[in-house]
């Protein structure tokens, strides 16, 4: 081992201390979602609760007439937003690798130009623009304009840059078109690249804010990240219902990632190899 | 940028081989063109509607008065939007907040980042737990930590608890409403939750650090800290500035934080004004100035594509030595 010389316990005591620092909010947080009010706002250090009570998730999942549809509008968004991602990216990523047609490099050019454009200059036009489709405070306002993500078509891209050509022509020989050799044979083999694409666009829709905050206008129509902050003014930050629902918004990207935690990993590993 | 060019070059040349012995070539050519454009119909379509429409638009806007009554309706007016933000101090109190938060925040997240990815990669057992703990916060939405954060430094939250019950403070701290300490709460959060990302790209970095170096060194009697300084940390510059490029452009497009903090407002005495939140006050909670909240939101494009276009140049050079 190249560095045996470090004192090993220094080092354990680094990581372990950082992954305190890590793990103390959200320990926090869950631990205060089982506390009644009086407990969370009287202060104190102490993390296990005196009184602990489920009473905070009764409340926002059964008095609470708006969050149970904030989490089905969340789940619903980024599951559809999800699905049309992989099939757009992953159809576009095979076009630019394996099809030719003309100004196919321009366009491979622009994309990675485009990929480069701060979001905050398209939100003003993007609202403009949707404001004139009529689909300003819907779920489209919020599926569509992000149905196509730039960085997950250039990596599919690369992907079947490197994909061998015999499996697209021996689907050939055996009758297949390019729409059933890409649907049947193509998709399916690039299921690792999919699912990597999937699980961070997923992440990206459901931890989405600004886009909710300014599309979405109707109470009903609000996803969870947006609700939670209505939490605040409408109970006049009540930390009890914020931290139950919070913990809420967070469980299933918690299972998520430890479910598919070998496709977060690759994932990062892509990213770090920017 | 240029590899991957040339990458679809040697492909193109690849592709054209086999189709001369196929006798139809250019009506199988222009199949596969129909075939190619019919795969890429929905990202052409998408991609025109809300990315490259939208940057013309934008800059169109800039240089109208929007007003937005049932229709639209656009006013001509020039450069007024730009001599205006240039006159307005809550343009430059939000610059000031970025470039104060960007000098905090940048280098200790980057220290920090490369700090925990060195450990992290210096061979220790339970890397890939210590690794999926430490992404936690990267997974997590803005909106569910600034409100956990929010508490945890309350009058009434932890924190203050600890300052006071240490004897760092004599009386709990309202930092949230605080102009002294609400930036300063988000700067904290933010090194928080974004080193995880950084410290990954750094941990990619370091594995390609070849083992050699650190073997001649150790032969020639140099310790752990010598390592990082003179092998581990020369060898990542270019990482290095990728990770302060990223940071420094992070700051500039901070926004759910600012905004859920200060309840929209950049308050308490514009202490949270963020350059993204201005632009979303003067587009979406005033009334007609979209074209001004547009003008803004092409000098941050051009702030952040300079900031990129420094970075680069400067990467250059390094590559030169």
């Amino acid at each position: 081992m190249k560095k045996r010389k470090w004192p090993r316990v220094l080092l354990y005591v680094i990581l372990v201390s950082y992954a305190l620092i890590t793990l103390y909010p959200f320990l926090w947080a869950v631990l205060a979602s089982f506390k009644p009010y009086s407990e969370i706002v009287a202060g104190g250090l102490t993390l296990w609760p005196e009184n602990p009570t489920l009473a905070n998730y009764q409340h926002i999942f059964t008095n609470d007439p708006l969050f149970p549809r904030w989490i089905m509008n969340s789940f619903f968004i980024a599951t559809v937003g999800t699905i049309v991602n992989v099939i757009f990216n992953t159809m576009a990523g095979y076009s630019l690798a394996r099809l030719r047609f003309p100004g196919r490099n321009y366009l491979f050019l622009l994309i990675l130009a485009v990929m480069m454009v701060p979001g905050q200059i398209l939100l003003i036009p993007n609202y403009l623009i949707m404001r004139s489709l009529g689909i300003l405070d819907t779920y489209a306002a919020l599926i569509v304009p992000g149905a196509i993500n730039f960085a997950y078509i250039f990596l599919m891209r690369q992907f079947f840059i490197n994909f061998p050509r015999e499996v697209e022509e021996a689907a050939q020989v055996d009758g297949l078109n390019r729409f059933q050799t890409f649907w049947r044979i193509v998709f399916p083999m690039a299921k690792a690249s999919v699912a990597t694409q999937a699980v961070f666009v997923f992440l990206g829709f459901w931890n989405e804010f600004l886009k909710p905050l300014l599309y979405i206008t109707s109470p009903e129509k609000y996803t969870l990240t947006l609700g939670l902050q209505s939490f605040q003014s409408q109970n006049a930050t009540q930390w009890n219902y914020i931290m139950a629902a919070s913990v809420v918004s967070i469980i299933p990207i918690i299972i998520l990632y430890i479910l598919l935690n070998k496709y977060f990993m690759q994932g990062l590993r892509i990213g770090g190899d920017k | 940028m240029g590899t991957q060019l040339e990458i679809n070059r040697r492909t193109d040349a690849a592709a054209q081989a086999p189709s001369p012995k196929n006798g139809k070539g250019s009506e199988r050519n222009r199949r596969e063109a129909l075939q190619g454009v019919t795969f890429m119909l929905p990202t052409l379509i998408l991609l025109f509607t809300f990315t490259l429409l939208p940057i013309f638009y934008s800059l169109f806007l800039s240089f109208t008065r929007v007003n937005l009554f049932g229709g639209i309706d656009f006013q001509w007016v020039g450069f007024t939007n730009y001599v205006n933000a240039w006159n307005d101090d809550r343009v430059w109190a939000a610059l000031n907040n970025t470039f104060r938060y960007a000098l905090f925040v940048v280098p200790i997240q980057t220290a920090v980042a490369l700090l925990m990815a060195a450990v992290l990669n210096s061979g220790i057992r339970f890397q890939n737990t210590f690794r999926t703990i430490y992404f936690l916060p990267t997974l997590t939405s803005s909106s569910a930590l600034t409100m956990i954060f929010m508490f945890l430094f309350s009058l009434n939250g932890p924190i203050n608890n600890l300052l006071v019950n240490i004897g760092l403070l004599e009386a709990p701290v309202n930092f949230i409403n605080e102009t002294d300490f609400a930036l300063a709460t988000i700067m904290v959060m933010n090194i928080w939750s974004t080193v995880p990302f950084f410290m990954t790209i750094y941990l990619a970095g370091l594995q390609d650090i070849p083992h050699s170096l650190y073997e001649a060194a150790s032969l020639d009697g140099a310790n752990a800290w010598q390592k990082l300084m003179k092998i581990t940390v020369p060898n990542l510059t270019p990482v290095t500035n990728y990770v302060l490029l990223m940071g420094i452009i992070g700051c500039f497009q901070l926004f759910d934080q600012a905004y859920i903090i200060s309840g929209g407002t950049g308050g308490p005495n514009n202490a949270t004004l963020t350059f993204s939140l201005i632009i979303y006050q003067y587009a979406f909670q005033t009334i007609g100035t979209m074209g001004y909240a547009s003008a803004l939101a092409i000098i941050l494009t051009l702030i952040i594509f300079t900031v990129s276009m420094i970075a680069r140049r400067l990467n250059k050079e390094e590559s030169n030595y």
